[in-house]
């Protein structure tokens, strides 16, 4: 009965198997962030800028009227980027922040606009922090979790710090590419139980140490 | 001797099965188990971590798909690249077909519920996977080509088409799970009831005839071969041609239409994308080869699930009486996961790739 009771199991995990595997991307997004402080070195914001790959960029694109063909000006790409900040609402911004190891909230974002540059939309928003705050240590995150799309951090000075305090010092890790971070996380980092600094294997991350 | 044999083929088929089984379903459990927050934290972890099969798959696919925006710019100068893009779209197809979506899960709960045969399974996958070709090519050439409709006109029915296939699915499981629970209970009742030597021969009765009529069949419907023996699910298993009786292939098209009206947003967004640069038939074109990658993999899928109950079926046989018991208990789960699925889809507890307008 063991045989059978077995082969239950899998039929069912087949099937379920088949539902839970994983999405892939369909938007990928090079991502540059800014942490903005006030004077008084508290963090306030977040300034993004979001290249969107060549194909979403081209779907995003259809349908919006322009003046002369293939030059989008920021006003006619105005409309979208309102329908952007508000859809990306839904998805936390895809931006998540822990200041001393606590989640900190954003508000709605301010200061949004797309240009159309090298056959690519660039979103860039401000994202201010519901609470500024001062922290010895700030954390911040982008991806999806869904993995609908793909945050990449870009290649040269992906993160800036606007007017931080003398002293801050920050660190970049990057996620790899899909290949190598499967590679690197297989089924033994699921069973070995040292899953503490799980997340620092694949998110585009980046620490603030300040004095 | 012949016994012999047949028993070694039997246990040769259920090593096998259970080998590709075992691997194909032990990265989605793996995953299923890690979206279940294990490390206390409030999200899930990207995909993208998940290793092993599926995490090649994911990075296989993303390459393809990366790969099909340059080989449509391409093609505008070099009409060659339109064979390359058609190559890249059935490798996509196939390997994307592996992730969540395009009815796999569906189609084959749907299959294992009722009395269906690997062959019906195929046809099925191919029909849902050319029914989401169509209205995916339906979407962008009413929308963008005849209207020029915007990206978020076009999102907006993309997600109302979605609810509404998420609804039929489940309307789909309530009635599977009415019609093969009734099947179930009886079995229930009558290998309670009766003797266990009367209820295998019920069940036999049933697979030769169809699930809907097991009840119809009373004591005085005898299987001729209703004595104990080891080969008698094997000898006595439903022929492909029994079980495609009259009316069959229209059970299968509500689950066809269920799954099908579904596009796939890859696909979508590549039309546009050909559109926009000048080459929308080779994105049309791209489109019907990914549903044909798609097909090969959820009849693959579905294929699988039916020998998987075949198998069941056959171990089942040997057993004392448990054996009808046990098909219609496999039966009114596999009817109960469709409307899980149904209903988790629609109220977004389980996540396949939804439709993200932005």
């Amino acid at each position: 009965m063991h045989r059978l009771y077995g082969l239950l199991l899998i039929v069912v995990s087949l099937v379920v198997g088949a539902t839970t595997a994983s999405a892939h991307p369909h938007v990928w997004v090079k991502a540059a962030s800014e942490l903005i402080y006030a004077p008084d070195g508290t963090v306030t914001g977040v300034r993004h800028t979001w290249t969107f790959d060549d194909m979403f960029s081209t779907y995003a694109l259809q349908g919006i009227e322009t003046k002369t063909k293939g030059v989008y000006t920021r006003e006619e790409l105005a409309p979208l980027a309102q329908t952007n900040v508000e859809s990306l609402k839904e998805f936390g911004f895809f931006s998540f922040a822990k200041a001393d190891g606590k989640k900190q909230k954003f508000v709605e974002p301010t200061d949004y606009y797309l240009e159309y540059k090298d056959a690519a939309l660039v979103l860039h928003f401000v994202l201010p922090f519901k609470t500024p705050f001062k922290s010895r240590q700030m954390q911040l995150e982008v991806f999806d979790p869904s993995y609908f799309v793909d945050f990449q951090l870009q290649d040269k000075d992906p993160i800036k710090l606007a007017n931080a305090p003398a002293g801050c010092a920050m660190t970049i890790e990057r996620p790899s590419d899909g290949s190598a971070a499967a590679k690197k996380l297989g089924e033994d980092n699921f069973l070995d139980g040292s899953n503490d600094n799980f997340g620092a294997m694949f998110a585009n991350k980046v620490t603030v140490n300040c004095p | 001797m012949i016994l012999l044999n047949e028993d070694a083929v039997r246990r040769g088929a259920v090593w096998s099965i259970l080998l590709v089984a075992a691997a194909m379903s032990a990265d989605g459990v793996l995953h299923a188990a890690l979206a279940q927050n294990p490390f206390g934290g409030p999200r899930a972890v990207p995909d993208q971590q998940v290793g092993g099969v599926i995490g090649w798959i994911l990075a296989k696919q993303s390459e393809f798909y990366r790969a099909m925006s340059s080989t449509i710019r391409a093609a505008k100068n070099d009409g060659s690249a339109v064979w390359t893009l058609l190559g890249i779209s059935f490798a996509y197809g196939i390997f994307h077909a592996a992730g969540p979506g395009h009815g796999k899960a569906v189609i084959s709960s749907y299959l294992v519920a009722n009395e269906e045969t690997a062959r019906r399974g195929i046809v099925l996958s191919f029909a849902s996977a050319l029914a989401q070709a169509l209205v995916a090519v339906v979407i962008v050439g009413v929308g963008a080509w005849l209207l020029n409709v915007t990206a978020k006109t076009m999102c907006g029915a993309e997600r109302i088409i979605e609810i509404a296939s998420y609804g039929l699915i489940a309307a789909f499981g309530a009635r599977l799970v009415w019609l093969k629970g009734g099947g179930f209970f009886r079995a229930l009742s009558s290998s309670r009831a009766s003797g266990p030597q009367l209820a295998m021969a019920h069940d036999h009765h049933g697979d030769g005839h169809g699930h809907h009529h097991d009840h119809h069949h009373g004591a005085g419907h005898h299987h001729h071969h209703h004595d104990y023996c080891d080969h008698c699910g094997h000898s006595h298993g439903p022929e492909p041609d029994e079980l495609a009786g009259p009316g069959g292939w229209k059970r299968g098209l509500a689950a066809v239409a269920a799954v099908g009206i579904r596009p796939c947003s890859g696909a979508i967004l590549v039309l546009v994308f050909a559109l926009a640069q000048g080459l929308f038939w080779a994105g049309v074109a791209a489109t019907f080869v990914m549903g044909l990658g798609t097909a090969i993999t959820v009849a693959a899928i579905a294929t699988l699930a039916v020998s998987a109950k075949g198998v069941a079926r056959r171990l089942a046989a040997g057993r004392d009486g448990g054996g009808a018991l046990v098909m219609r208990g496999v039966e009114f789960a596999a009817a109960g996961l469709v409307l899980l699925l149904g209903a988790g889809l629609l109220l977004g507890y389980v996540s396949a790739e939804r439709v993200t307008c932005f």
